[in-house]
Formats: structure tokens, C-alpha cells, sequence
């Protein structure tokens, strides 16, 4: 009983967080911690085959489902706090504590004797005994789950395919596109440049230099820019300087000084 | 009454053999030559007309050799019943389409087939430019029909069908011009009130089979001694009730002007050889129901003697020629109506009547046609006058019925009009002096239309031409104005009252109360001041040709149908329509509003519900979760 | 050995908190976790139970719900996807076009 008086309250205390987190990632967490902790009850019931199952099966394959599905509809997406329907808080929380104290009023009416314990049942054990009961009394059921299963396999699929409205574009279909691009609004023909190659520094977070000095910013990721880790160009100019001069090479550009504030730029 | 003193002759027909198994001809070959223009459609257009004829010339040649035949047998075997099928039978209800032959519809079968054959000929005539004529001729021959069928029925049942045929036939003639709304509405006016007529004739119909479960002439008559006087006196007045309809009495005789819209073969047919003849008919035809039902009979002569004055009376004053014969025709009608509410001794000067009223008002129908057709359909009279030197043949011919209509000496309405006198002055001084004043009105208004029409000066339109009419139309002039003359004698030797009476009986003879030459010298004596006056009064003085406004407060009343249409719309046509649109309002008011009050608040009910199904999940979540919170109280209460 | 009324206890008190997550939050997701905490609390008391008799009838059937649990949610998650494509929202009170 220990395992359940400490497992219980983490157990509520999660299940209530449910209710009141914001963010859908938090709940499928949640909900984790409570299926693990039931897990545990399980094995305290004597029922090892649950654990296992109630591990593998839920906290392992559902719950990554769950994640799963979070990610693809977006992990960001949390509720807004604002009711839409009048009252439905309100009654639902009435409602909920209602049938919660006549569930308990109910509990507490009944006696349930003594307990009998799965000694006996699980004496060749747990496993050997559910199967036992699984594959003999059973077994219809269980021959039905797996066309449930199927089923389910099906709809999921069918429901998850997206059917292709227009032709599949060709190398040509590309090549063509490519072209008009280039024709409306002047994008590269080719591959975008790649990121600057330096002696010293080589990274793709680094801008190429134009042959002027300048950098380019179109050699970076996008998402590097979008997330401010672009390192300046110009400072690993004033290094390949530094190189230049010691080597007693004249500075090859005498132009411009490149502009230090314009990569900064996102 | 006379009639209490015995019982009316039994209708107890042999059934018909040799030339009388013909009898079915009279009504096919008209019934026959209506289907076939009617359905035979433009292709029968260039010789409609002449088949029209054809069918109703050979309707007279089987009826003349049927009544060869009957002439022929005994006076005991002259009543014959020819069953064609079985018509109805159901339950109780036994009704054969049997036509019944004996002297009286031997006589009417004459008539009927005879004038309405002139009349179809004369129609040749008239109708010679109208592009519709091929339909006429088959509106005609169903009228012909159907009264044919109405006057030969063996049961009332099949009477009611040549009834209603009749009305049919008649509503489909006066508006023969529908395109004028005049006809339109003078079609309906005579249609509906011959439905209240009608009516009559239905539930005495339902009341004849109730009493005597059966509807034919010959059981009827058999077990009508057994019924209850109270039984017969209703279904007389439920018979009364239909004469009126069809024959235009007092108070259902409203139509009968307007019927006027019709083209004139159809008036001259109407007035003299069917319909209007048709609720005489029914009433010596049902003698043996009213010789026993004293009060309907008296209700019947009330009927008369106020439409033979009504009628008289609008004729004084009216100034459209065909509107003075209508009224003319009214007031003729009732004196047949008056020998027929007097009983047996009344029954054969009814159909005497009948018979050459026939003859003279489709004379002097068709002389008016003629006369319109010379004028151009001009009816008002005051724009005739000195038309005797224009279309000799018409005012000769015109002039017989005349003479014949008011009774000179001589002339056959002379002979059944003095007869009708002395029978009911026998009956009651009063309607007897009430008969002989309606005798001088009609030699005032007859001589004022002969005066208007053909003698005084000119006063016609400046584009009227009048010019004799042709032949196919004189022709039936002189025939029927011959007949007008000698119509007469059929009173010879009291042949008709013989030969009527294995119909209507005989009655005993009762000295009239002053000498019959009393009577007939102050008949003709009555006739007389009525001319003279006419001469006075119209004769002498200039005609002026607008009516003059200043006149009797009598005078305007006649020309409004002595309020007759007035008094139908106060008392029936604005309460009707009073009732109908309050009903209306009240339905929409009242039981539209209850019903749509319901509708409107199960909506709005609807509506409100609605509010639930607001398409959240989790609301309706939450009202699952509620249900399952009642289940689980319930089941704490079931345990606790 | 041990007392099973506070297992039932715990179970029924999970039970509530996921009805009541069904019932207030609007993420399809987050309302799908709730219905899976509803059905483990289920699962407890069956596997309590089972203990309780003595036999193993209560946890074949846990086991068999796991099973229909694993089916429902691969179906309802497809469903939630779909919507998702289509709507590009998770809430369930976007979909709420099946209404008056």
C-alpha cells in the first residue's frame, strides 16, 4: 500500500494539471506520468502482464501517437483561455464534483468482503494464466479484436491519405519554372551560393564575400538569419587582412570598406 | 276540389311491341346527331347543320307513326312501356331506363319533335352566318333530346335525367354567345336557379322511393292511395317547387328574361316546345299525387294565378320585343299551371294550352327573329313600327299568333283560354276573375307589340334596311301559323279530353256557376277593352322613340321585372354573400387562427429547443454527462 | 492483503477528472487524452477487482479494452488530422457546423 499512497496524490495532483495546462504538450506529459504511475499500481495488483502492457502498449506507442500528432498539428498551439460556450465551466465543474461525491457516497456504500487475492491464478503464472483465460473463454472476443485492429488500420489510412489533385511536375515542369522565375523577379538560376570558405573559419553560418568584400547574405540559411547566430563577415576580413599583411601580400581590394552593419541585418 | 270525389287513373302500361318497340328512336336519332357533331368536330362543320335536322325530321316521322299506331288501339291499351336496360339496381333500388308511351306523351312527342323541327329548319336560316352554327345545331339536338327522354320516362329517376339535361342543354344555348357577358351571366343566372328548383326535385325524388320504395309512374300511382296526405301534400310542393324552376314561376321566374340572350331559335324552343313545358308536364304527369294532396293543389293555383299576372304585367311595359313574349310566355304558362293546380278537370285544358301555346309562341318567337333579322338584332320595339309593308309574310304570319294569343273567336288560344276561364271560374269566382283580368292584359300588351311593331309610323334606325326573310325561314312561319289557326280542333268533340283520359281521368260535369256563353261573351268582351285600350293608349298617339322617364310608379315597376331580380338579391344573393364572407373571415379569423396558433407555437416551441443543438461537442457532452448523473442518483436512491 | 476501496476511490476520482477535461477543454487533442485518462481509470478498477475475486476474468478484460483503446485512438487521431487539414484548427468548437 505505500506504492499507492505515494503514487495516488502524484496521480490526482497530474490528472488535475490536465485540466489547467495550456500547452497540449504538457498534458500528453502529464498524462504520461499518470499511465507510468498506473502501471505501477498494476504491478502492486499482481497483474505483471498489465505492467508490461500498460508500458509498452500505452506510455510507449499512444502516447508517441499522441506526440506524434502534436507535432504534426503543431506544438505551439495552445488554448486560448476564453470560454466560447456560456456556462459549460461552470456546469461541467459542478457536474464533475457532483459525480465524483456520488461515486464516492456509492464506494463507500458497498463492502466488498474479503479479498481473495491471485495467489491461486497466477500460482503457474501471470501470464500462463491470462492466456489461459484469453485463448479458452475468450478467445472469440479475441479473434474479433483483430478485425477491430484492421479496421482501425484502414480508416486510419484512409482518413490519412491525401489524394493528389494535379499531375506530378517533371524535371522539364521545373526546369521551366526555374526559368520563368528568373524571367518575373530575377531569382537564381542555379543553386544559391554557397556559404563563405575561409582559412581560418569555415562554417555555414558564415556569408560568402563578394569579390568586392562585401558579404552575401543569400549564401546563409534562412533560419540561421531568423535566429540571429549569423556570424559578420567583415570581422574574418580584418583576420584574412591580418594574414595578408603579415605575409607581406598587398591588400588585394583597395576599394570600400565593406559595410559592417548590413549582414547584421536578418 | 273535384279530385276527392275519385281517384286518379292507375299508370299500368303493356309492354311495348311492333311499331311501339321504335319508341327509343324518338330520343336516339337527336341524342345521336348532338354526339356526333359534337364529337365529330370541324369535319362535320359544312353539313352539321342539315344532320341536326335530318335526326329531328326523323324524330317526328317515328313519333307521327307511333301515334298513327296508338290511334289505333283501344282505349285501354294505350299505355306502353318500352325497358331498355336496367339502369340502376342497387339494394332496394330498382330503376330501368324505361320509357313510357301513352296519350299524353304521345301529344308532348308531337309537339316537341314537330315545332322543334321547324325551328331547326328556321335555324338554318338564322344561324346561316354565325361560324359556331355546326355546335348549335348539336346544343339544339340535345335539348331536344333530353326533353324527349324527359317526357317519355317510365320513373321519376329517369324524368330527373331529361331534367337535368334540359338545364344543361338550355344553359349551354342562352349563353351560346358566351363572348358577350350578358349571355355569360344569363346562362348562369337560369342554371342556378334552376339548381333550386332542382333541389325540389331531388328530395321529392328521395321522399317518392322512402314512401313507396320504388320511383316509377306505375307503382307510384298504384300505392299512392296508401300513403299519408301529409307524405303526398310534401311531395307535391317538392314537385311545385321544380315546376317553378323550369317553368319560370313566381318566385323562380327570374331567368326566364334574361334567357333572352340566347339567339331566338333558342327562346322560340324554350318558350314553346320544351323546358319552360317541362314543369307542366311534371304536374299532370303526377296527377295521381296531387288529386290527392288538395293543398299542394292549391298551392299550385296560388303559384299560377300570381305568375300569370306577373308575367302579364312586365310584358305592359317592356320595350325589347323578346322580353314582351318572355313575359307573355310567363303569364301563358301560368294559365297551364292554373288548369293543372284544378284537378282533373283542368288536366286536359292544361295540355290543350300547352299544346297550342306551342304552336302560336313559336310563331310569334320566330316572326321576332325574323323580324331582328330584318332589322339588323335591333329588339327595341320603339325603333320598329310600319314593318307590315316591309316584311309581308312575317306580320301576316306574326298577326295569326297574335290573334291567336289574345283569344279572338275562332283562333285556337281562343278555345283553350275560354276553357281554362270557365274551369277555374267553376273552381273559385275568384281566380277565375283573376284569370279573365289576366286575359285582358294579354290583349293589351300583345296588341301594343303588334301596334309598336308592324303598324304606326316609322321610327327606325338610319341604317336599318328590313327585307323579308328567306324562305327556309317564312316557311316554318306559315306552318306554325297555320297550326296557330287551326289548333282549335283538337277541341272537336272533346277529342283531347278523351284522349287524355287514361292519363288524367275524367271528370264529373258540374254546371259552372253562369252559362258557358256567359263566360265566353265576357272573355272575349274582357279581351276587347284590353285591345281598345292598347289602341288608345299606344295606338292613336306618337311613339316616342326613348322611353319616357315620367311615368306610373306601376309602370316603372313592371319595367324592372316588378323588382323580381331586386327582391332575389336582397333576400338571397346579399345574405349569401354576407354569410359567405363572414364564414370566410370566421375560418380565417377563427379556425385558420387556432390551427396556425398551434403551428405558430409548436414553432416557436422549435425554435427554442433549437437553441440546444448548437453544434459544440462538448455541450453535448455535458448533457450526456447529465444523463449519466441521473443514472447513477437514481441507482443511489434504488439502493439507499 | 490490501484494502481495494481506495483503489476503487482512486479510480472514480480519475474517472471525474477526465470527464470533467472532456468537458472543458477545447484542444481535440487534450479532449482525446481525457477520454484515455477516463478509460485507464476504468482499467484500475478492473485489475482491483480481478485482485478482489481471485480470478483473472478482470484483467483480460482491462487487456481487452486496451486493445479497443489503441483501435479508437489511431481512428480518432486520423479524424483529428483531417479536420486539422481542412479547418487548420484542433478546436473542437470549430467544428460546430452540424447545428440549427
Amino acid at each position: 500500500m505505500t506504492a499507492f499512497w505515494i503514487l495516488a496524490p502524484v496521480m490526482v495532483a497530474a490528472a488535475t494539471a490536465i485540466l489547467f495546462v495550456r500547452k497540449a504538450v504538457h498534458a500528453a506529459l502529464l498524462l504520461a506520468v499518470v499511465m507510468i504511475s498506473l502501471a505501477v499500481l498494476y504491478a502492486v495488483l499482481e497483474a505483471p502482464f498489465l505492467f508490461a502492457v500498460q508500458i509498452i502498449v500505452y506510455t510507449g506507442a499512444i502516447m508517441m501517437l499522441f506526440l506524434f500528432v502534436l507535432m504534426l498539428v503543431g506544438v505551439d498551439a495552445s488554448d486560448s483561455v476564453v470560454e466560447t460556450i456560456p456556462g459549460q465551466r461552470v456546469t461541467a465543474g459542478v457536474f464533475g464534483i457532483l459525480l465524483g461525491v456520488l461515486l464516492l457516497i456509492g464506494i463507500a456504500q458497498i463492502s466488498l468482503g474479503t479479498v481473495v487475492g491471485l495467489e491461486e491464478a497466477n500460482s503457474g503464472g501471470n501470464i500462463q494464466g491470462i492466456a489461459n483465460v484469453l485463448f479458452s473463454h475468450y478467445v472469440f472476443a479475441f479473434e474479433v479484436t483483430s478485425a477491430l485492429l484492421i479496421t482501425a488500420a484502414m480508416g486510419a489510412m484512409v482518413l490519412a491519405h491525401r489524394e493528389r489533385l494535379t499531375p506530378k511536375p517533371t524535371q522539364a515542369d521545373r526546369a521551366a519554372q526555374r526559368l520563368r522565375d528568373y524571367a518575373e523577379t530575377g531569382a537564381p538560376l542555379g543553386p544559391l551560393p554557397a556559404p563563405g570558405v575561409y582559412a581560418r573559419h569555415n562554417a555555414v553560418d558564415t556569408p560568402a564575400l563578394l569579390p568586392d568584400g562585401s558579404p552575401l547574405p543569400s549564401s546563409v540559411s534562412r533560419v540561421l538569419v531568423a535566429r540571429g547566430v549569423v556570424r559578420s563577415a567583415p570581422d574574418l576580413a580584418d583576420d584574412i587582412d591580418e594574414v595578408q599583411r603579415s605575409l607581406g601580400v598587398p591588400a588585394a581590394g583597395q576599394g570600400p570598406a565593406p559595410a559592417t552593419t548590413e549582414e547584421e541585418q536578418p | 276540389m273535384y279530385a276527392l270525389a275519385e281517384s286518379a287513373p292507375l299508370v299500368d302500361p303493356a309492354t311495348a311491341d311492333g311499331t311501339l318497340s321504335l319508341l327509343w328512336l324518338v330520343v336516339a336519332l337527336p341524342l345521336a346527331g348532338a354526339v356526333v357533331l359534337l364529337l365529330g368536330g370541324r369535319a362535320t362543320d359544312r353539313w352539321g347543320h342539315w344532320l341536326g335536322t335530318a335526326t329531328i325530321t326523323g324524330s317526328f316521322v317515328v313519333s307521327v307513326l307511333l301515334f298513327v299506331d296508338l290511334l289505333d288501339r283501344g282505349e285501354d291499351e294505350r299505355q306502353v312501356v318500352l325497358h331498355l336496360y336496367d339502369w340502376i339496381r342497387v339494394g332496394g333500388l330498382d330503376v330501368g331506363m324505361d320509357l313510357l308511351y301513352d296519350p299524353l306523351s304521345a301529344l308532348f312527342l308531337l309537339l316537341i319533335t314537330g315545332v322543334g323541327a321547324l325551328i331547326h329548319v328556321y335555324s338554318i336560316g338564322y344561324m346561316s352566318h354565325d361560324p359556331r352554327r355546326r355546335r348549335f345545331f348539336a346544343y339544339l339536338n340535345l335539348f331536344v333530346a333530353a326533353m324527349l327522354l324527359l317526357v317519355l320516362a317510365e320513373n321519376y329517376l329517369v324524368l330527373f335525367l331529361g331534367w337535368e339535361g334540359v338545364g344543361l342543354a338550355s344553359y349551354l344555348l342562352i349563353g351560346f354567345w358566351q363572348h358577350k357577358p350578358s349571355a355569360a351571366a344569363a346562362a348562369k343566372k337560369a342554371f342556378v336557379i334552376n339548381r333550386v328548383g332542382d333541389i325540389g326535385m331531388a328530395l321529392a325524388i328521395a321522399l317518392l322511393f322512402v314512401t313507396f320504395g320504388t320511383t316509377s309512374f306505375s307503382g307510384v300511382s298504384a300505392l299512392a292511395g296508401a300513403a299519408t296526405e301529409s307524405t303526398l301534400t310534401a311531395i307535391g310542393l317538392l314537385l311545385l317547387l321544380a315546376a317553378c324552376g323550369k317553368s319560370a314561376q313566381v318566385p323562380l321566374q327570374a331567368w326566364l328574361l334574361d334567357a333572352m340572350e340566347g339567339p331566338t331559335p333558342v327562346s322560340a324552343l324554350i318558350h314553346a316546345a320544351t323546358m319552360v313545358t317541362a314543369g307542366v308536364y311534371l304536374v299532370v304527369r303526377s296527377n295521381f299525387i296531387f288529386d290527392l294532396a288538395p293543398n299542394a293543389q292549391t298551392a299550385v293555383v296560388a303559384v299560377a294565378v300570381v305568375t300569370l299576372l306577373w308575367g302579364a304585367i312586365i310584358g305592359c311595359a317592356k320595350d325589347d320585343i323578346k322580353k314582351v313574349l318572355a313575359g307573355s310566355t310567363m303569364s301563358q304558362i301560368g294559365y297551364m299551371m292554373l288548369g293543372a293546380g284544378l284537378g282533373v278537370a283542368g288536366y286536359a285544358f292544361a295540355i290543350f294550352h300547352l299544346l297550342v301555346h306551342g304552336f302560336f309562341k313559336a310563331n310569334m318567337f320566330l316572326g321576332a327573329g325574323s323580324v331582328m333579322h330584318g332589322m339588323n338584332d335591333e329588339v327595341d320595339m320603339r325603333r320598329y313600327g310600319a314593318l307590315r309593308h316591309a316584311m309581308p309574310v312575317t306580320f301576316l304570319t306574326f298577326a295569326m299568333g297574335y290573334l291567336a294569343i289574345i283569344g279572338f273567336p275562332g283562333f285556337s288560344g281562343f278555345w283553350s283560354k275560354d276553357k281554362l276561364i270557365e274551369t277555374a271560374l267553376a273552381d273559385s269566382w275568384l281566380v277565375g276573375l283573376l284569370a279573365l283580368l289576366g286575359a285582358g292584359i294579354t290583349a293589351f300588351y300583345m296588341t301594343r307589340l303588334m301596334l309598336l311593331t308592324f303598324l304606326t309610323s316609322k321610327r327606325w334606325r338610319d341604317d336599318a334596311h328590313p327585307h323579308e326573310s328567306p324562305a327556309v325561314m317564312t316557311v316554318p312561319l306559315i306552318v306554325l301559323a297555320a297550326l296557330s289557326v287551326l289548333g282549335g280542333v283538337l277541341l272537336l268533340g272533346d277529342w283531347i279530353v278523351d284522349w287524355l283520359a287514361p292519363v288524367v281521368g275524367t271528370a264529373e260535369h258540374h254546371e259552372p256557376p253562369i252559362p258557358v256563353l256567359a263566360v265566353t261573351a265576357l272573355a272575349v268582351g274582357v279581351v276587347a277593352v284590353g285591345v281598345a285600350l292598347a289602341w288608345f293608349l299606344v295606338g292613336r298617339h306618337e311613339v316616342p322613340v326613348t322611353p319616357p322617364q315620367r311615368v306610373s310608379l306601376a309602370t316603372r315597376a313592371a319595367r324592372a321585372d316588378l323588382y323580381g331580380d331586386a327582391v332575389n338579391d336582397h333576400l338571397v344573393v346579399r345574405p349569401g354573400a354576407a354569410l359567405a364572407r363572414g364564414l370566410t373571415t370566421a375560418d380565417r379569423r377563427v379556425v385558420d387562427g387556432f390551427f396556425t396558433g398551434i403551428a405558430a407555437g409548436i414553432g416557436g416551441l422549435g425554435r427554442g429547443l433549437r437553441r440546444a443543438q448548437n453544434g459544440y461537442v462538448r455541450s453535448y457532452a455535458l448533457s450526456v454527462l447529465g444523463g449519466g448523473l441521473l443514472v447513477v442518483v437514481a441507482l443511489l436512491a434504488v439502493t439507499i | 492483503m490490501s484494502d481495494p476501496v481506495p483503489f476503487i476511490a482512486l479510480s472514480a476520482v480519475l474517472f471525474t477528472i477526465g470527464a470533467v477535461g472532456v468537458l472543458v477543454r477545447r484542444n481535440a487533442i487534450v479532449v482525446f487524452m481525457c477520454v484515455e485518462l477516463m478509460l485507464n481509470a476504468c482499467n484500475l478498477a478492473l485489475v482491483t477487482f480481478a485482485k478482489q475475486h481471485g480470478n483473472l476474468d478482470g484483467q483480460v478484460a482491462a487487456f481487452f479494452v486496451m486493445v479497443v483503446a489503441a483501435a479508437e485512438v489511431v481512428v480518432g487521431l486520423a479524424i483529428i488530422m483531417t479536420i486539422f487539414r481542412t479547418r487548420r484548427s484542433a478546436s473542437v468548437d470549430d467544428a460546430s457546423l452540424l447545428k440549427y
